[in-house]
């Protein structure tokens, strides 16, 4: 079963490039369980399906369920269970990959759940950058999505991965994710959706050694009939380790519980976070659940949360310059979600940019 | 005689339950430049606010006419379309939309917004979210930039003076100027405009034709500008309104 010229379309809506114009470091995208491309177009960096890798690595098979246990929930007892479907993602050691790799998660068939496992090794002084979009084809009504997917990044080295979920609005989605950054590591989560799913539940947590940065973004616009809960964690283990977690929550009907957890229990550790929700609508609600847990005298843990409408005060203002309502709303919605994602090849960027404002105008319909 | 392009009759606004305004009439000719003195709490603000059409001011009875035609329950942004600009006072901050972005939206022209904001020092500034963190003085030249570029027919300056440095006054009044077309003669200027003050320190930059004085909301006399502000600085506004 090949692509359609629709499904493309979908594909290039989560960040998938299949005319070759967009430069992509490497591609792998699979279709349900099939695997119908894998390949890497820079030599710093391997792309193997997950089968394939625990075949050809021993070492491979250690990494596997290291991070996110096997036993954790119901869900990751079922990727257990379940014969490998994912990638394996290596850049390798001082490698300095500057284009990104693109990756797509593809429902085709309805009612279908599709479990993935993915494990990401960013060898010592490496950089990579990797965009991960999952969608269903556009006549889907019901499905799942369960993924597991671990982070190792090695001394020195530095990731960027940005997931971006375009679901239907029936299917339920429960991506288990976990990173372990070794000593001066860097890790930038960028996690951004934007259209209605019936239930995306996901909780990425890092453990940071010493130096190491982790940073978690997440752009969440939930229409009615749409329940997100979503959040970060961050383990500060070592001296001098620091996180940020900053989430925009966007309520145009739809249920958010926005977490965010930092634990620092090392010196002159770091963390900070700002759960910042906006309601459009009265049937809306958006929960923001910060926590701290300081486990050493030299921590310094802080967050800041807000949950509230858009000020009419500020609307007017604008609808005096001459833009009517919606248009005066869209552009303070726009706004609202605009973070600038740090780290990302500005193409990334620009598509995020599109899809803002795609969501924006849509927050006055 | 010139024609009117702003007139207002027996104007009644409320915010909340309490009247602010008891029955104000006051008509601006185009071409002409009015100027309103009055204490802190007279009215001025919920005067221009209700001209703009702002929903907090709520018009009980009277009516406002522009070019001719009651715009009294037109929403605000088809009042700014048919012409008319507000520069406030104290205008709130906007998070996340910067004010390039508002100015693309109030006019599309990429060079004039740049050209405009060079020559009011804003060029820094078109990036940073609309007022967050802006000087007092920083505000009003964001508020003059955008209502040059929005090139009102009527230009209605809430306080401009107030929270400014001299340097700073003279460089909006410069704009203000060429927003009212004061280079051009007096018989062919179309633009008009309504100034509020309490200092009257802005009408030595602006030269204005018509004074009014509003106390307790209702406009008690009308005159020469300087000729009503030498009597408000010799005896105060409660004595003004007293010989008058």
């Amino acid at each position: 079963m090949k692509l359609s010229k629709s499904d493309i379309q979908k594909l290039q809506r989560v960040g998938y490039d299949s005319t070759g114009d967009i430069p992509r470091a490497g591609t792998f995208l699979t279709k349900d369980h099939e695997i119908l491309s894998s390949e890497r177009k820079d030599a710093g960096l391997e792309i193997l399906p997950l089968k394939v890798a625990l075949e050809k690595y021993s070492w491979v098979e250690n990494l596997a369920f290291g991070l996110v246990p096997d036993e954790k929930d119901n869900y990751t007892k079922q990727i257990a269970s379940h014969p490998p479907v994912g990638y394996f993602i290596r850049a390798f050691p001082g490698a300095k990959i500057t284009q990104p790799v693109q990756s797509c998660f593809f429902i085709k068939t309805d009612r279908f759940s599709q479990m993935i496992h993915n494990i990401i090794v960013v060898e010592p002084n490496s950089e990579l950058h990797i965009i991960t979009g999952c969608t269903t084809a556009a006549y889907i009504k019901q499905g799942s999505h369960i993924g597991v997917t671990e982070f190792y990044i090695g001394e020195n080295a530095k990731l960027s991965y940005t997931m971006i979920h375009d679901w239907a609005p029936q299917v339920q989605v429960f991506p288990r994710s976990a990173a372990l950054l070794e000593a001066s590591g860097t890790f930038i989560s960028n996690y951004i959706a934007l259209t209605a799913a019936e239930l995306v539940q996901a909780y990425p947590m890092a453990t940071v050694k010493k130096n190491g940065i982790a940073r978690f973004n997440s752009i969440i616009y939930a229409p009615q009939g749409s329940h997100f809960d979503i959040g970060a964690g961050a383990k500060l283990v070592e001296p001098e380790a620091k996180a940020e977690i900053i989430s925009r929550a966007v309520s145009s009907g739809g249920q958010i519980i926005a977490r965010g957890y930092l634990e620092g229990s090392a010196a002159n550790t770091r963390g900070h976070m700002e759960c910042n929700g906006l309601l459009l609508r009265d049937e809306g609600s958006i929960h923001a659940v910060p926590e701290l847990k300081g486990n050493f005298s030299q921590t310094d843990l802080s967050h800041e949360a807000a949950v509230g409408k858009i000020a009419d005060e500020e609307i007017h203002y604008l609808m005096t310059r001459g833009l009517d309502e919606d248009t005066a709303t869209s552009l303070i919605v726009r706004g609202f979600l605009d973070v600038r994602l740090k780290g990302l090849p500005p193409q990334l960027q620009k598509d995020i940019d599109v899809m803002i404002e795609k969501a924006s105008l849509k927050s006055t319909m | 005689m010139n024609t009117p392009l702003l007139e207002i009759e027996n104007l009644k606004v409320e915010i909340g339950n309490k009247r602010i305004l008891h029955g104000v009439n006051l008509t601006i000719e185009e071409g002409t430049v009015h100027v309103i003195f009055g204490p802190n709490g007279s009215g001025k603000t919920t005067l221009v606010g209700a001209i703009m059409g702002l929903p907090q001011y709520r018009v009980t009875d009277g009516d406002i006419k522009f070019k001719g035609k009651s715009i009294t329950s037109l929403p605000v942004h088809k009042r700014a379309k048919l012409g008319i600009g507000l520069a406030f006072q104290r205008p709130p901050a906007v998070k996340g939309v910067s004010l390039f972005y508002l100015l693309k939206a109030i006019k599309g022209s990429e060079n004039d917004i740049l050209a405009v904001a060079d020559s009011m020092n804003l060029k820094d500034h078109l990036h940073r979210d609309i007022n967050k963190g802006f000087s007092g003085g920083e505000i009003k030249r964001s508020e003059i930039l955008q209502m040059r570029l929005m090139n009102p027919a009527l230009l209605m300056l809430d306080e401009p003076e107030s929270g400014v440095d001299f340097e700073n006054i003279l460089l909006i009044s410069e704009i203000i100027k060429e927003i009212l077309e004061k280079e051009i003669s007096i018989t062919k200027r179309k633009k008009s405009g309504l100034v509020i003050t309490h200092t009257g320190f802005i009408i030595q930059h602006i030269q204005a034709d018509v004074g009014h004085v509003i106390l307790d909301g209702k406009i008690l006399c009308s005159g020469n500008p300087q000729e009503i502000l030498g009597r408000i600085k010799k005896y105060g506004f409660e004595k003004c309104a007293e010989c008058l």
